[in-house]
């Protein structure tokens, strides 16, 4: 499992009205590993996810998740569960916790048919696995924002995936509850045996929790274990990164440069 | 009372407007859900170009409506998928276009008559038995078809981005339901005429979302509100001597009203 790559990218440029975005992406990501993905803003992050996603088609290039090409195994509805960046568009959607989890094996169910009991408590374990067991019922609104991201996470594991991918799972969470999620991906990531792929912006995050680090912006910069080093950042961030830790809590000091 | 319901013109237009009401009420929970009022106002209101080709024509301006309608709405969509332009304004160019061949078309027709105008206003008490087969068909196909594709639909509604990812074919739902809109509203012409068709389409899901909580209530409540403001607005039309098609959509209106004033009494605190 963890011998042959999960991703492999060649050479993967995308562009959008001329301009690129990823700049000759050569990318290889093994099973069973941690990855997060740094880099600032306009980096590319988001539209790396996207094509891996199966939802942008690279302007030129290949890429290979599974062995196969990212739309094909979008349209299975399998193998790869997604956390996207704000997952709730509308708070006072009418549906509740087990109905939002469920949508996690729709892609398997197919048109026309409605869920199994199987698939009832594949949803249900998951929403054990992360704790929220007891809110199954409650509409999806009325919980708490480190709750909901649970929902979404278990949904993601609803689709019974080997690829876990994760768009800046903390942004919208408090100081504990990002800690809580970070241990509740470790956690999961070990009991499934999963690859997981995390975008980040938050350098103290990604470099205390994952093994391999890829800085990217337009291009890529491989780093193999954490710590990593300040002239990585800089390069990848395009100005100057202070990157200190002392005592418990990690922290990251950002001068703009002027250029 | 019971002479009215004998009444075959009555029999025809109770059965319609129930069909119809029911079938608007379904489709509003996902007009509501998905934020497409206004896109129902303007597929509505560009029907207006296709039955006055039917008049133009001289055949049944159900077909045309029906083409032009679809057409229209496929349009609209399209134009917001290339992303040049926002999905209001083209919503409004194309019905302000459609409604103006409309009338070049009547004109050319020189058909300026009664017909018409029950084509705007709606004019249930006139449908004869062919229409009622129209409705029931269009009302068997669109329930089927939703029934089909409903949780796709919901997630699609929830979140469109994670149905793509979940390999949900979110396109191809975009565009059928526009063609069931357009199906639907094209039928609900003989009940409330064009102006008014999208109230049909926007109300009973509204009314719902106050009332309701969970998605299938939802429904529930909605086409309760839509048949139950149907069947009392012909009754009521019929003893005030009112044209029908407003009677339905006002009484409609009214229960709006009534379910917004009890959320807000429930959500008062300590009321």
């Amino acid at each position: 499992m963890s011998s042959a790559p999960v991703i492999e990218m060649r050479r993967l440029w995308v562009t959008y009205n001329h301009a690129p975005v990823l700049e000759d992406i050569d990318l290889d990501i093994q099973g069973g590993s941690f990855v997060g993905i740094l880099g600032p803003n306009g980096a590319g992050k988001s539209t790396l996810l996207k094509v891996l996603l199966g939802l942008i088609r690279p302007s030129r290039g290949e890429v290979r998740v599974f062995g196969e090409s990212p739309e094909r195994l979008r349209r299975q509805g399998r193998f790869v569960g997604y956390l996207p960046q704000r997952p709730l568009t509308n708070p006072r959607f009418p549906i509740t916790v087990l109905d939002a989890v469920l949508m996690g094996r729709y892609g398997q169910i197919g048109l026309g048919r409605r869920p199994a009991p199987a698939d009832r408590r594949v949803a249900q374990e998951n929403l054990e696995r992360v704790g929220i067991a007891h809110l199954a019922d409650r509409p999806i609104g009325d919980l708490s924002g480190g709750e909901q991201q649970r929902v979404f996470i278990a949904r993601a594991l609803s689709v019974e995936p080997r690829l876990l991918i994760l768009d800046e799972p903390t942004v919208s969470l408090d100081a504990c509850a990002q800690d809580d999620l970070y241990d509740l991906v470790q956690r999961v990531r070990e009991d499934l045996g999963l690859t997981v792929l995390m975008v980040s912006h938050d350098i103290g995050a990604v470099a205390t929790h994952v093994d391999d680090i890829v800085c990217l912006n337009r291009r890529v910069h491989l780093h193999q274990a954490p710590p990593i080093g300040r002239l990585a950042l800089e390069n990848t961030f395009g100005c100057s990164v202070e990157y200190l830790f002392h005592g418990q809590i990690p922290h990251r000091v950002v001068r703009v440069h002027d250029d | 009372m019971t002479e009215l319901l004998a009444l075959g013109f009555f029999q025809r237009a109770l059965l319609a407007g129930l069909v119809l009401s029911l079938l608007c009420g379904l489709l509003s929970v996902f007009v509501i859900l998905r934020r497409l009022a206004f896109i129902g106002v303007g597929i509505s209101h560009s029907a207006f170009g296709g039955v006055a080709l039917g008049f133009l024509l001289g055949v049944d301006p159900l077909w045309t409506g029906v083409v032009f309608s679809v057409l229209v709405a496929l349009l609209i969509e399209w134009a917001r998928g290339r992303g040049r332009l926002e999905e209001d304004a083209a919503i409004g160019i194309f019905f302000a276009a459609s409604m103006a061949l409309g009338v070049i078309f009547l004109h050319l027709s020189r058909t300026y008559n009664v017909d018409v105008f029950s084509f705007l206003f709606g004019n249930i008490l006139a449908i004869g038995p062919r229409q009622v087969l129209q409705i029931l068909g269009v009302a068997v196909a669109v329930a089927a078809t939703l029934a089909l594709c409903f949780k796709e639909l919901v997630f699609l509604s929830f979140d469109e981005e994670m149905a793509w990812v979940s390999g949900v074919p979110v396109q191809a739902l975009r565009n059928l339901f526009l063609i069931l809109m357009a199906l639907v509203v094209i039928v609900s012409i003989y009940l409330v005429g064009i102006i008014l068709v999208s109230a049909l389409l926007v109300i009973p899901g509204a009314v719902a979302r106050n009332l309701a909580g969970h998605i299938r209530t939802m429904v529930a409540v909605s086409m309760g509100a839509a048949a139950g403001a149907t069947v009392g607005g012909l009754l009521l039309s019929y003893q005030l001597d009112w044209p029908s098609g407003a009677t339905v959509v006002l009484l409609l209106s009214l229960v709006f009203f009534l379910s917004a004033f009890l959320v807000r009494r429930s959500r008062r605190p300590g009321g």
